[in-house]
């Protein structure tokens, strides 16, 4: 039937040629159709790689020459928007990061790479997940500048020595690769995660703010700061990183001797 | 009329209204944990290693040891630390783990009705045991 081979087609047409150099890559995706499936499933493509690729160009691959059907987000593909989260052979990566040499396997061995969404939000097809719990942390911190009484008439001055102190989590690019790394995230609705302390640290550390009681009000409640185990699953995911224990840990700190 | 103002020229907003429960149950994770390291090092030393260790454990012993208020408050306040340490770790293990309300609901009632049984009796033992009574 003509119509099931164009719904599983590519989007790009004919496979290009294979490069020289190409090894042949077992990706296996952890899919699923919420119109069609009750479970998530196990698919796999063979896909031939180059060592310098990333992963990303292998889903690309797929998308566009293999089953146009497969279904994820990416924006930038270069590390910058945080758009492509997944988990890759198990742990949180950004797909654009991760370079197929260090995934190979070892000696003569075929490689294969496993592909699953991140953990802990409602996926609604394949690797795409729902990131509205996700925001919902993020916007329960306050993540904007809050002042107090006039406005002053020049720009807010800062050192650079105060402008030091929460430079680690400026770099932030809110991928949730470290909030689904969570083990204490994964049990739904019952902390904020990693990536909302990690945003209200940027603003509870910076000299200009004031309204650091708020956040830390906040994050002193029975879903924030005091949940956290210090596993270190979130500062080994983060893409930029950021010592994101680190931080929480500056939190707790902050909350112990505030007064 | 009054002028209605978003936070009239307050520098700092007032202090936390929130509770500190959790702040302070973790706290207290961390100081009686050292205490306890203390305690029960101690205690196993002394029944363990000490003099012949656990063979010279008998109903003598004990009456000796809980004559003196220094071990009475050391068992007690073992007791307690271990008790309420240990509870409060399971608590955060239910909240971890539990994924329904109800659930949830019941397994940190059975927690704490344990809690308190065990402090209650250990409590009453070191605080009414009689040296005097027939040993068999």
């Amino acid at each position: 039937m003509t119509a099931t081979v164009s719904e599983k087609a590519g989007s790009r047409g004919d496979l290009p040629p294979v490069p020289d150099g190409a090894v042949t890559v077992a990706l296996k995706v952890l899919r699923f159709n919420p119109e069609v499936d009750s479970e998530p499933r196990w698919e796999t493509f063979n896909v031939p790689a180059l060592p310098t690729d990333r992963v990303l160009n292998l889903l690309h691959y797929v998308k566009w020459y293999i089953d146009g059907t497969l279904t994820f987000r990416r924006s930038c593909a270069h590390g910058i928007c945080g758009s492509d989260a997944m988990q890759v052979n198990g742990v949180n990566r950004l797909a654009c990061k991760v370079l197929v040499k260090d995934l190979m396997a070892k000696g003569d061995k075929p490689t294969s790479i496993t592909i699953a969404p991140i953990k802990g939000l409602p996926v609604n097809k394949d690797l795409l997940v729902d990131m509205e719990p996700f925001m919902e942390a993020f916007k329960a911190v306050k993540p904007f500048l809050i002042t107090y009484g006039n406005e002053p008439t020049r720009e807010r001055v800062q050192s650079a020595a105060d402008r030091e102190r929460f430079d680690d989590t400026t770099k932030c690019i809110l991928c949730a690769c470290c909030t689904t790394s969570c083990p204490v995230f994964w049990n739904e609705g019952s902390y904020f995660g990693p990536a909302a302390i990690v945003n209200a640290h940027r603003f509870i550390f910076d000299s200009r703010d004031e309204g650091a009681e708020e956040r830390l009000d906040i994050l002193n409640d029975a879903e924030g700061v005091w949940r956290c185990r210090t596993t270190f699953n979130c500062t080994d995911a983060c893409p930029r990183g950021i010592q994101v224990t680190k931080a929480i840990q500056e939190v707790k700190r902050a909350l112990l001797f505030r007064r | 009329m009054t002028l209605a103002l978003d936070k009239p020229r307050s520098p700092r907003r007032p202090a936390a209204r929130r509770s500190n429960f959790e702040l302070a149950s973790w706290l207290f994770m961390r100081i009686s944990g050292i205490a306890l390291i203390v305690l029960v090092l101690g205690h196993l030393f002394i029944m363990n290693i000490l003099d012949g260790g656990v063979h010279r454990i008998n109903f003598a012993f004990v009456a000796g040891r809980w004559s003196s208020p220094f071990w009475q408050m050391w068992d007690l306040a073992m007791l307690w630390l271990a008790e309420i340490h240990g509870g409060n770790g399971l608590r955060t293990v239910i909240n971890d783990y539990a994924r329904k309300d109800t659930t949830r609901f019941w397994l940190k009632v059975m927690l704490y009705v344990s809690m308190v049984l065990i402090l209650f009796l250990g409590s009453y033992v070191i605080f009414t045991f009689d040296a005097t009574i027939p040993a068999n």
